[in-house]
């Protein structure tokens, strides 16, 4: 077995095989064995301790291992940072079977963690469904992965024969009466099925669109009907950490309400660009963008002009943000989100109505095309914002622009709690006139990029004669 | 006459096994069919109906709502290039410009000797390596356009061009259709076995025989971690 990979200063810190991924220092929970090249393998696996939780589980009561997730308060890391030890308390009592679906169809723009997990540790990510199966009782479980993932799918599929050869899946799990089948299951390409009920949806063979709420949780109602719990595969992976070392420990990581570490994926004009496993609380937008130990500034030494904070459908964020914590609460207050982890880096020579276009097309060809506002409303945004770019934008679009937002996610919206910061009142937490947050996330871009840089959408758009359209100064939106 | 080779079939027939209800196998049957022919045939979606107790109409319906199926022909080479706005920011359109010039192609458009089809595409979970693009599904990170035109002559030549893509994935660069290169396979006798819904059955058993019973002790000697 090949040693870990020394780190080549001239690879600026980035671990060669693992593409991306930086091992700077501070505490490492899931990505403890990226360094090693073969860390896909059951051999080096099982030499750095793998399927050490969940032995540690099967020598405890299933409600003592619930007890010990719910008190680690692991905080779902697919977007919405619902803390899973609750999520697992709505299984209703005594219906069977109840079902585990590994949430690994990662396509928010923006977002790479999930891959990695997938590619370079699939053992650890097996070993979080066993322990969930285990303490909720769960018949069996499928990883759903997402479809592009070509690498990935096979890396797990290698993993899980060596597993079912080695006795950690499958009949009788480690010699007890545990036993639970894990089924490799694969998409073919649809942003949606990231959402639970899409994903059960497709995973029961149809077209992947979500479920009618309520029930708001598949835990009620899942997967042929039955209870199941649908996780992201960063939060499964958490699970043979926490069930090692124990929920003291993890709670001692990171800050009170969002304890232990998170995987960020930072990209966009940063000098260098990567992933990190990062302590949540402790380390600001500020210390991930311009730190040494991270990404390093700006590229060129330019000017930072907007940064999105957790995935393309978060509510960007600006320079008066910068000082925030990584952390879901204070991001939340702050008027946007912590999301999925994805954090994406403008600076000064970006043309904001371009960037802002192309997140908003995204939303308007991954609509699934269930609920109208959304089908028709992101396509009229994306059409909208098309011909402004294109020259031909009429000066009634921009109040057009946020009446069709209005449409599918209605105001008043909630005005952000840090005044003090100068952030607009960003709709967000939306609310929804759709079935799923898909449409809402659609206005986030628009309505950040549109009151923040006005101007810059008001010279693209030009009246008849040619002269660029200028409305009065708006108070609201003064820009930097 | 029965669409799928023989051992297609077989691996069929186990694909369908691991699911509580057969319905659920359609995805991963299309996917095994267009691995078979490059795309998904009509007798291909009559057959995997039939497998799986539903009509060729339903197969289509869930196949199409999904942009990985194809229903008509493409290139032996699938070229994906991300322009979501982290490969945007880096150049991700420059490549695509680069990519439909030199293969004198649109987006969505094949080659005329049917090698490669060109496609613009959203996010592919890269965003960190920006611009990037895939082939086959095989991701090629940081890329400019010297990248894919080495990735171009070495398909041409008959080569993989695996080792110029992402650090650690290697060997030989399938046809359009095959996704991993491997499959999971579950052996007979460590099988936990499926437990269909309708099995309103009680509480699986090591949630009544509680711990588990002993585990034996952990065998795993402690490596130091990164160097």
């Amino acid at each position: 077995m090949p040693e870990p990979t020394a780190v080549h200063p001239d690879d600026m810190g980035y671990v060669p095989h693992a593409a991306g991924f930086v091992a700077n220092e501070g505490p490492k929970l899931v990505s403890s064995r990226f360094p090693y090249e073969d860390s896909y393998t059951l051999e080096c696996a099982l030499a750095t301790g793998a399927y050490t939780g969940l032995r540690a589980a099967l020598g405890r009561t299933p409600d003592d291992v619930h007890t010990e997730v719910r008190d680690a308060t692991l905080l779902g890391r697919g977007g919405a940072g619902f803390p899973a030890g609750v999520k697992w308390g709505f299984c209703p009592e005594g219906v069977w079977p109840r079902y585990l679906v590994a949430n690994g169809d990662e396509s928010e723009p923006g977002t790479y963690k999930d891959r990695l997990l997938m590619e370079r540790d699939p053992h650890q990510l097996i070993e979080g469904c066993l322990i969930a199966c285990y303490a909720l009782g769960l018949s069996q479980c499928f990883l759903y992965v997402r479809g592009e993932m070509a690498l990935a799918q096979e890396r797990l599929a290698a993993a899980l024969n060596d597993a079912y050869a080695a006795g950690y899946v499958g009949r009788n799990i480690c010699d007890t009466d545990f036993s639970v089948d894990i089924t490799l299951h694969w998409g073919a390409g649809a942003y949606i099925v990231g959402e639970e009920t899409a994903l059960i949806e497709s995973l029961e063979g149809n077209r992947g669109m979500p479920r009618l709420k309520p029930p708001y949780f598949p835990a009620a109602i899942g997967l042929y009907g039955k209870p199941t719990i649908v996780n992201n595969v960063e939060t499964l992976a958490n699970l043979p950490w926490i069930l090692e070392h124990g929920a003291v420990a993890y709670r001692g990581l990171g800050s009170e309400a969002s304890p232990g570490t998170r995987l960020f994926a930072v990209s966009g004009h940063v000098v260098r660009p990567g992933v990190y496993e990062v302590e949540q609380g402790v380390t600001t937008y500020r210390d991930l963008i311009y730190g040494l130990n991270f990404c390093r500034g700006i590229r060129d030494g330019n000017d930072l002009k907007a940064f999105i904070p957790g995935g393309a459908s978060a509510p960007w964020f600006f320079e008066e943000q910068l000082d925030l914590p990584l952390e879901a609460r204070d991001v939340g207050a702050a008027g946007s989100m912590l999301g999925s982890g994805a954090i994406v880096v403008m600076d000064h020579t970006t043309d904001a109505v371009k960037a802002c276009l192309r997140v908003v097309r995204f939303f308007a060809r991954e609509s699934c095309g269930k609920c109208s506002p959304c089908r028709e409303g992101t396509s009229w945004e994306e059409k909208i914002l098309e011909r402004i770019l294109d020259g031909h934008g009429r000066p009634s679009d921009l109040d057009l622009l946020l009446d069709i937002g209005d449409n599918i996610s209605p105001g008043p919206y909630p005005v952000a709690a840090h005044g003090a910061a100068a952030l607009d009142a960003v709709p967000f937490p939306p609310r929804q006139t759709t079935i799923c947050p898909l449409g809402p996330s659609s206005v986030a871009p628009i309505t950040s990029a549109l009151r923040r840089f006005r101007s810059e959408f008001e010279a693209k758009i030009t009246r008849r004669d040619g002269i660029p359209v200028q409305s009065a100064p708006v108070a609201d939106g003064a820009p930097a | 006459m029965s669409y799928f080779t023989e051992a297609n079939a077989r691996t069929a027939a186990e694909v369908i096994a691991r699911y509580p209800r057969p319905r659920s196998a359609v995805i991963p049957l299309l996917h095994l069919a267009q691995e078979q022919e490059g795309w998904v045939t009509r007798d291909a979606m009559v057959e995997i109906a039939d497998l799986t107790g539903v009509t060729p109409a339903e197969v289509l319906g869930t196949g199409s709502f999904y942009e990985m199926f194809r229903f008509h022909p493409v290139g032996r080479y699938l070229v994906n290039v991300c322009t979501n706005i982290s490969c945007q920011l880096l150049g991700g359109e420059e490549l695509l410009h680069h990519v439909e010039e030199s293969l004198g192609v649109h987006a969505g458009g094949t080659t005329d000797d049917g090698m490669f089809t060109v496609e613009e595409v959203e996010c592919v979970a890269a965003c960190t390596e920006a611009p990037c693009f895939t082939v086959n599904y095989r991701y090629f990170h940081r890329a400019d356009s010297d990248t894919f035109d080495a990735v171009v002559a070495d398909l041409y030549a008959g080569r993989s061009p695996l080792a110029r893509g992402a650090q650690g994935d290697h060997g030989n660069l399938p046809a359009h259709g095959t996704l991993g290169r491997l499959r999971q396979h579950i052996p007979d006798d460590r099988r936990a076995g499926v437990v269909p819904p309708e099995e309103a059955g009680e509480e699986p058993v090591w949630l009544r025989t509680t711990p588990a019973t002993a585990p034996s002790a952990a065998t795993s000697t402690t490596r130091a971690p990164d160097a």
